[in-house]
């Protein structure tokens, strides 16, 4: 298997720590000169995509991790699996439940999304930054109020649920941050 | 960076290092520029040397020269043949060494003082920075022991273990460490130190101040002498602004055979951790041996980190012509 040296460490750098894929965010080599040296590192498990500090002996080594960022585009779930495919190759990946669970609710099918494969398996999906989603249920509210004061929740097609502005009736295409999980604009 | 600000900056580097050469002349102190080639290197573990070949006539092959990773050996085979008090002000080279306080080549001053004790030269190098910073910072001296018990809870340094070293880390939070053997305590030592204890010397109350640790352990003595009163302690000193090292001097170890001693030790250590070897300057050697060393203190300054200090640059490659990236 292929390793990396600290030398070789910097940001983007894909590897395994205790068998699971992670990203080097940053890395910070420490040389007190007349001591050892080490580098200080920090790195999301792409996993969890939780953030881990750890310092390391220079010239330790970490194995490397085959992970690839790529494309694909979202076709459908069948409750079980989340299917994707790449637009070019028309190969089809499937995601477990865990890799999408925080954003399954801004999947729209044939939306292209950021996706990260490890040994070939989806691990992780980000959907696009803004999508357009249409509001299924909300209360009717008062008509006229363009103000944008209050706000009423809204529940959409995917089932997410954003606060929107009073005047966003049942029916209407909204635009929505899927970053913030926040309400952008009516669709026009 | 447009290119007003990098002129500003270039007149205000220009200026300090007019300012630094001044504070010598003024003080009888002789500037040397001691060669960049050495057929013989430096054989501490953890300095990496460049290297480079030479085409000497009369000899077939190029034959290998190190650049120097500080003026140290040349100086002192200056001070043996009775320079008197001199300073180097000019680039050094370290392989491998960039970060923000990192460049593989940097600005060092690294200057002799002849009779003056370890404590004498940690008053003109506290004496010598403040010239240089806007405003004086307040200066803390401590003992590397007084500095561990003040800063990192820990009573007795050189004699704690190496488990209290370890739960002291994990009692302040640091990071995980990867690659660090159970026992080597010099190692836990040392991450307690960087980790610990440096982020917080030279500040006081949340302002920028300076902090002077000295008596590093003997195992840790480079080429300083060990301390009369205490054969575990050496007289070296560092520096720290900010938590930034600025400055490492030593009472200067005399003896030729300790010199070779020491030199040997750490070519030791260097085939046990499977490192290159180093051609050893025997032309240090010889000079030590025969034109005795004179009692000197002598310390190096990193140039580039003092510049960044005085002009509140966050990274040194902000204070220099062209960092490695742009060369």
């Amino acid at each position: 298997m292929a390793t990396y040296s600290t030398t070789e460490f910097k940001g983007g750098l894909k590897f395994l720590m205790d068998g699971q894929p992670c990203s080097m965010v940053d890395n910070t080599q420490v040389s007190p000169g007349k001591g050892q040296a080490f580098n200080r590192v920090k790195y999301r498990n792409l996993v969890t995509g939780k953030l881990v500090e750890k310092t390391f002996k220079s010239n330790e080594k970490v194995d490397a991790a085959d992970v690839v960022d790529t494309s694909l585009q979202y076709l459908y779930t069948d409750g079980d699996f989340w299917h994707f495919m790449d637009a070019v190759t028309f190969e089809q990946f499937q995601a477990t439940e865990s890799a999408v669970a925080d954003v399954k609710k801004w999947l729209v099918e044939q939306d292209e999304c950021m996706v990260t494969l490890f040994n070939g398996q989806l691990i992780a999906v980000t959907p696009p930054k803004q999508i357009t989603l249409e509001v299924t249920d909300t209360d009717p509210g008062l008509k006229g109020d363009s103000a944008g004061t209050g706000g009423k929740p809204a529940t959409l097609s995917t089932g997410a649920v954003v606060q929107v502005p009073l005047f966003v009736q049942i029916g209407e295409m909204v635009i929505v941050n899927t970053e913030k999980g926040e309400y952008v604009s009516r669709a026009k | 960076m447009n290119s007003n600000s990098k002129r500003s900056m270039l007149i205000k580097r220009s200026q300090l290092l007019q300012q630094l050469r001044a504070f010598f002349y003024a003080r009888s102190v002789i500037e040397v520029d001691t060669p960049m080639l050495s057929a013989g290197g430096v054989p501490d573990v953890h300095l990496s040397a460049l290297s480079t070949r030479v085409q000497v006539p009369g000899v077939r092959d190029p034959q290998l020269f190190y650049l120097p990773t500080s003026p140290e050996y040349p100086m002192k085979r200056l001070l043996c043949e009775g320079s008197g008090d001199i300073f180097y002000l000019g680039k050094v080279f370290r392989d491998g060494d960039l970060s923000p306080r990192h460049q593989v080549e940097f600005t060092m001053l690294e200057w002799y003082r002849l009779g003056f004790s370890m404590f004498e030269l940690m008053d003109e190098v506290a004496t010598l920075i403040n010239t240089f910073l806007k405003r004086p910072l307040n200066i803390e001296r401590l003992s590397y022991q007084q500095g561990f018990a003040k800063y990192a809870g820990i009573e007795d340094i050189l004699t704690a273990s190496a488990e209290s070293c370890q739960a002291c880390l994990k009692q302040h939070g640091v990071a995980e460490i990867v690659g660090v053997a159970a026992e080597d305590k010099a190692l836990w030592e040392q991450l307690i130190l960087t980790e610990v204890i440096e982020p917080q010397l030279g500040l006081k109350e949340g302002k920028i101040a300076m902090t002077i640790l000295f008596h590093f352990p003997a195992n840790q003595a480079s080429l300083a002498q060990i301390s009369v009163d205490n054969p575990l302690v050496a007289e070296r000193f560092e520096l720290f602004v900010n938590g930034m090292e600025l400055a490492n001097g030593y009472h200067e170890l005399i003896e030729a055979d300790l010199y070779q001693e020491r030199f040997n030790t750490a070519l030791i250590e260097r085939q046990q951790l499977g490192f290159k070897s180093i051609a050893l300057d025997k032309q240090l050697l010889t000079t030590l041996k025969n034109q005795p060393l004179p009692d000197c203190s002598g310390v190096a300054l990193g140039v580039d980190r003092l510049f960044a200090l005085q002009q509140g640059f966050d990274d040194i490659a902000l204070g220099i012509a062209f960092g490695l990236e742009d060369c």
